[in-house]
Parts: structure tokens; sequence; C-alpha cells
């Protein structure tokens, strides 16, 4: 087998199926056609074909997700290429493992400005991890056998794989993943056992510890959610989660605080701030998280374990880093941490949750629905608890304030289970996460919680998931509004919306119908509860319209460039702390 | 603590890269997306039968900017190395400029006289013109190339610096 003469395109497959790849999202055009021709005389690989390109690479960032698997994209040269550009940024923001095959031009007209010509590793260069161009067949099987261990090793992201038609068209030979020797990309697991032990000490002594904890956490698999779980309940220790994290210790556990950052909880962001000890488990301290840097969490001891050595100290000077991967370091800070017989300070440790208790007591979240109009969070919470106790549910969202609820009002108790836009922040991420998610799981509830500014940017998908039959439910909270931007416009800029209202907005219902969906609608609170349930029945996609607040904010708020403990509760705070001219330049 | 309260200072760092298409435009996009400073860059395959090259980078920054351009340097998939011949261990550097100098009469002898203190050697000589090749540290250069203005300075190209660890080890 190994030495029989195979086409390109025929070995790129046989690299796809030896490295467990079972479905890939693409699009073909004419760079592609040898390799879709060569899908076509096969039953290994399942194709999803998407309507536009970036939908191609959001559904396999929510196959990614949601599975632990590399997600894979097949589109063609040029414009095919710079439309899943946007994909590809997101993944590498989001460390999300995907290998995009981009179709292009045969390599003698590469450079002639050819027909659906674009320099697509010069593109792509910044917004991947790594790329390549394959220029002669006998390289295709090691490069796609490297592309992959690159997307999934260390902390992972996106590889393009350039295949110029010639390429794909030559004869040659495959060789399988265990006969290709990968010198290259190696990175560290294991973390340095010193660097634990102090780290295992300075938790042991702490007085106002806190865990913090990212996307990383979930990168590095369920077992590491699990020892995180196990860990902070041997300390008893306050536990909080980025936006990224969330699912990576469960919701409902007493010790957690809820997300922290921009719109996270007041006693989480309260704890950062106040704590003494901080340990950040495979987050990366961004502009979301920290506020302004120079009061972050002044008074910390902060230690950091991250699987990339940039990671650290690149915002926030930390005292211990640990560079590994996170289940592996967890795993030893348990063993250290029981051997040693850690014994916390208790006494302590019960003034810092009391003092925790005092500001949960703020109760941050509150909201009060009252009156005729749906409020988006209730809407949400209504959905969690329709669902919190179903099977195998996962959501995913688009960007902006219906984000920002679903973190907050959604428990997730799993990894995995929790699919957005962080780093990037892409509108229209959620609709194909969604499409992407359930292709990975035929058999689950996969809720889109959007909004609709977002699902509009990559609304054309609705047409896959009719095509493939995708049961997918997009629970839309129509404000008409980019409610984000309307919510700083309103707190920066004098209430002038400028361009952020949405006319001309598609009837969602009749929009679900041309698509072969279901359209429902809610317009009173009281709707809300039967067209949960009436969706939940529903076997097909689904685009339930909940008309909600047009006006409501996202609080809590730390806003752009202000620290932690200045942070805006709800509309009566934000008169009293007036935003400054520094921190509008910010985003 | 912001990084702006720290000094800047400048760090040679030595790079061995895999020689392959689009290596040098990875390593140049990381300092140009990331906002990093380039003072000088040379590269040149080193090693044939391994297909490595090497890449001397002169850069400045606060010691938390040169840790990061350190470390996103070394998560690039074709980079082997990364060595901050600054700070880890001495080092000896180099480079090499030729410096074209026109005119005549009593400035065409003096360029000259200054070019032997300078142990600069005459590449090429017209009557109105010599090219004259100098190596050593960028400061020397430097000087050598200010002195030369007055004299009728028409032309410079410069090497960049090349670097290596004093001792026994290798990159």
């Amino acid at each position: 087998m190994a030495n029989q003469q195979m086409t390109g395109s025929e070995i790129l497959l046989k690299c796809l199926v030896d490295q467990d790849v079972t479905e890939i999202f693409g699009y073909p055009g004419g760079a592609v056609l040898p390799i879709y021709d060569a899908i076509f005389n096969q039953n290994a690989l399942r194709h999803i074909l998407v309507r536009q390109e970036a939908g191609a690479v959001h559904a396999a960032e929510g196959y990614a997700r949601s599975t632990g698997k590399v997600g894979v994209v097949l589109v063609t040269s040029g414009p095919g290429a710079t439309n899943a550009v946007t994909g590809l940024t997101d993944a590498l923001m989001d460390s999300i493992p995907i290998v995009c095959l981009t179709g292009q031009v045969p390599t003698h007209l590469i450079g002639n400005d050819a027909f659906q010509e674009a320099d697509t590793t010069g593109i792509t260069r910044p917004c991947t991890k790594h790329n390549y161009l394959v220029k002669t067949v006998d390289d295709l099987a090691r490069t796609v056998h490297e592309a992959f261990h690159v997307a999934r090793g260390g902390r992972p992201g996106p590889v393009v794989v350039d295949l110029p038609k010639d390429v794909v068209q030559a004869p040659g030979v495959y060789t399988p993943p265990n006969k290709i020797k990968l010198k290259r990309y190696d990175p560290q697991v294991k973390g340095d056992l010193k660097a634990i032990k102090q780290a295992v000490e300075l938790l042991a002594k702490s007085k106002k510890p806190v865990f913090y904890c990212g996307g990383g956490v979930i990168n590095s698999g369920p077992a590491a959610s699990q020892l995180l779980t196990q860990f902070v309940r041997l300390t008893g220790y306050p536990c909080t989660l980025t936006l990224m994290g969330l699912g990576a210790y469960p919701a409902s556990d007493p010790q957690f605080l809820g997300m922290l950052g921009m719109h996270g909880t007041y006693e989480a962001n309260l704890a950062m701030h106040d704590c003494d000890v901080m340990v950040c488990v495979g987050a990366r301290f961004d502009d979301r998280i920290t506020g302004k840097l120079d009061e972050f969490s002044p008074g910390s001891k902060k230690i950091h374990i991250d699987i990339d050595p940039s990671s650290i100290n690149k915002n926030v000077r930390v005292d211990v880093p640990i560079i590994g991967d996170v289940a592996h370091v967890l795993e030893d800070m348990i063993k250290i941490w029981k051997s040693e017989q850690a014994k916390p300070d208790q006494k302590a440790l019960k003034g810092w949750w009391k003092q925790i208790d005092e500001w949960r007591a703020k109760d941050c979240l509150k909201y009060t629905q009252k009156g005729d109009v749906i409020k988006p969070q209730y809407a949400i919470q209504r959905l969690y608890e329709a669902t919190r106790n179903l099977d195998d549910v996962f959501i995913t969202t688009e960007v902006g304030q219906h984000q920002m609820w679903a973190a907050q009002f959604y428990g997730f108790e799993e990894p995995n289970r929790w699919m957005t836009s962080g780093g990037l922040g892409t509108m229209g991420y959620g609709l194909p996460s969604a499409m992407g998610v359930q292709v990975a799981h035929p058999d689950a509830l996969v809720i889109d919680i959007a909004g609709e500014a977002s699902v509009i940017m990559n609304i054309q998908e609705m047409s896959t998931i009719a095509q493939y039959r995708l049961p997918v439910k997009v629970f839309l909270l129509n404000n008409e509004y980019m409610g984000m931007v309307r919510q700083w416009q309103e707190l920066l800029y004098g209430g002038r919306y400028a361009e952020s209202y949405m006319e001309s907005l598609p009837d969602f219902v009749k929009l679900a119908e041309s698509f072969g969906a279901v359209g429902l609608r809610a317009e009173k609170p009281g709707d809300v509860d039967g067209l949960i349930k009436e969706m939940l029945a529903i076997d097909k996609a689904v685009i339930a319209d909940v008309k909600v607040d047009k006006l409501e904010n996202c609080f809590p708020m730390i806003p752009a460039g202000s620290a932690h403990n200045k942070m805006l509760l709800g509309p009566e705070d934000k008169a009293e702390k007036p935003v400054t001219e520094d921190s509008m330049v910010l985003v | 603590m912001t990084p702006k309260q720290e000094t800047e200072n400048a760090h040679t760092i030595a790079v061995l890269v895999d020689n392959e298409p689009g290596v040098l435009a990875r390593v140049t996009g990381l300092f140009s997306g990331r906002g990093y400073n380039i003072e000088s860059l040379t590269v040149a395959e080193v090693s044939n039968e391994e297909n490595l090259s090497r890449i001397t980078i002169v850069t400045s920054g606060t010691p938390m900017i040169i840790e990061q351009i350190k470390a996103q340097l070394s998560r690039l998939v074709p980079i082997h190395a990364v060595k901050d011949l600054t700070i880890e261990g001495p080092s000896v550097e180099r480079e090499l400029a030729l410096v074209k100098v026109g005119g005549s009469g009593e400035k065409r002898v003096e360029s000259l006289r200054i070019a032997d203190i300078f142990r600069a050697r005459v590449l090429d000589s017209t009557n109105e013109s010599f090219v004259f090749e100098i190596v050593g540290d960028t400061g020397k250069l430097s000087a050598f190339i200010e002195l030369m203005k007055p004299l009728g300075l028409v032309d410079v190209s410069r090497t960049g610096v090349v670097a290596i660890a004093r001792g026994t080890e290798a990159l």
C-alpha cells in the first residue's frame, strides 16, 4: 500500500483519514476541483457544503471545540482563501485547532496574478499558527501530517496548507504518519517541578487566594477540568473563569464566583483585585480581564500556568511562571499538595469567604422583569432553566450583549459545551459554529444564543443547516440594535446612536420558513416559556425570535481602562463614575 | 508596574531557522505586527546539509519586551534556537561596511589617512573616489562614516551585525 502510486488528491484524503478526520467543511472552486473529484470517489470522509467560506471555518471551530478534535476546512484559491481569513484569525485568538486546506493556482502560474490567485501563505501568515505552500507532491503527506501535529500540539491553533492544483493532480506516494519523523515543534508539557513546588507553597500560605482559569484548561482536555475541580475543592479556595474557560469548573459549585472581566461578576472581579495569591491556569491576562493594567490586582503574588511561554509576562509580570500543559501541571500540583499535607490557614480563609459572600450579596446580576417587555436576561435564564437538566446540550453565541448575558446567566457544568468567539469577537460566529457542533453531535441539543445583528452576518448558513437537516436552534434576542455598540454610545458618546439601529430587519419567522426551518416569536414575557417549550419539541432547525427590551444595558461593567474595583453595577452607577478621556481611546 | 517605567536596551539575538521560503517574512512580520524594533537584521545559510540559516537581530526594548520577543520567536515552527547574546554570556559582534568617498586633493589624502587609522581597506579606487571596506563593531563603523562625511562621503552599504557567543558552546 505504502508504495502504491496515487494522485496528490488521494494522498491528501488518505492523510485526513489517517489523522482521524471524518467530516470536513468546505466549498469547491476551480483550484480544488481535483480534490473534490477524489472526495466524490470515496466514502470515508463526509463533506459538509457551506454557503460561504467564513461559515466553513466557524463550523470547523465549533466542531473542534465541542469534540477536542482538529476541525478541517477545504476552500478554493483566491476568494475562497481570503473569505476564510476571519475564521482563521478567530481560531488563532481562541487557540482552536484547525487545518485549513486552500487551493492554489498551479505552481508555474504562482506570482503571475493568475485568475483566482492570492498570496495565501502571505495573507494568512499573521493569522495562523503556521502555514505551508506545498510545492511538490513528494512533500504533500509529510506536510499535511505535520500540519495536524502543529494545529493540535502545544497551544492549539489554525494551520493553512496551500495546495497548488498541479501538486494535487500529480502522481505520488503516500507516507503514513507513523513513518514520518517530525523534527520540529515539540512544546514542553511537563511543568518544572521546582516551580510547581514553589507555587504549592505559596498557595498553602495564602490568606486570600483565588483561582483564575481560562480556555487553556478546556484545550488541555476533559481530564484537566476534572483535575482543576479536584484541586479547587481540595484547597477550598474560590475559583473564577474567563469567557473562554466557562465549563472548566462546574457553575453550580459554591466555590465558583462566576465569570470575571469586563462583564464579569462583582465578586469575581473584587476577589481578583483584593487577593494575595492568584493562580492563573490557562488564561492570558488579556485586557478584558485585567482592566487598567497598573491597578490590576496590586497586592497579589501571581502564579501562571501556560503551555505557551509567550503568554508569560506578556501583560502582567508574574512571580511563579510554570510552562506546561494544564493537566500535567495540575496533576503534579495535587500530588505535591497532598504529599506536603498542605494546610491552608482556615481562619484566614473563613474571613476571605466572608468577604466574598458580602460581595456576592450585592447580587450584581440582578434585573427586574416587569411590565410587558421581555428582558433579555430573563429569556436566557428561562432557557437555562428549561435545558439545564437535559443530557446533551451545547450553546454557541454570536458577539455582543447577548453573548455576555449568555455567559452570565447560562451555567456550564462541563467543558466543551460552550462555543463563543472570545479573543477576536467575531459577529456571525454563532450560527455556523452551532452547525459544526451539530454535525459532530447529531443527536444533541445545539442552541445558538444570538443577536439579530450578528446572526445576519452569516445567515446564509441556514441553507447549509437545511441541506443537512441539522436541528440547530437559534434563540434570537432581538432588540433591533447592535446592542453593545448602542450601549457604549449611550455610556460614552452622549447617546448619539450613530448607525447602531438596524432598520429593515427581515421577518425572522418567515426567514426561517423560507429555509425550511420553523420560525417562532415571543413578544411578551408570558410567551417566553411557551416559546422555549415549543422550540425544544421541534426536531428541525428553529429560529426563535424573542423581542427583547431595546435599551437594556449589560451590567455589571468595568469600563475600558478602569480598575476592577471601579465597576459599574447598574444604570444608577454610571453618573457617579464618569469615563475618563484616557479610557475613551480603548475599546 | 507598566513597561513604560523601564529603560530600553539594545539586545543582539541569534536565531537558528530552517532555510525555507517565508521564514524571514515570519520573523519580520512578527516584529512589525507586534510593534517591536529592528535595528539590524542579517540572514544567511549556515548549514547546507541540515538546511539551516542563522538570523542575527539587533533590537531594543524593555526587559519585558525583550523577553516577549524571544518567546514569540521561539514558538515559530521553523525556529530551532533563540539566544540572547547580550545577556547570555560573553559574545563577539562584527559588522562590515562598504563606504564610498568621492573627492580630490587634500580631502582625498585625508580620507586615506583616516582609513589607515581605522584599518579600512581600499577595495576600489578611481581618480575621484575610493571604496573602503571596514570591519568592526557598529560603533567603530559609525565613527568612521561620520569622519568621512566632510571628506566627501557618497554612499554606504552595511551588512548589519553578525554575532557569536565566545567559548565552546554552539547555538
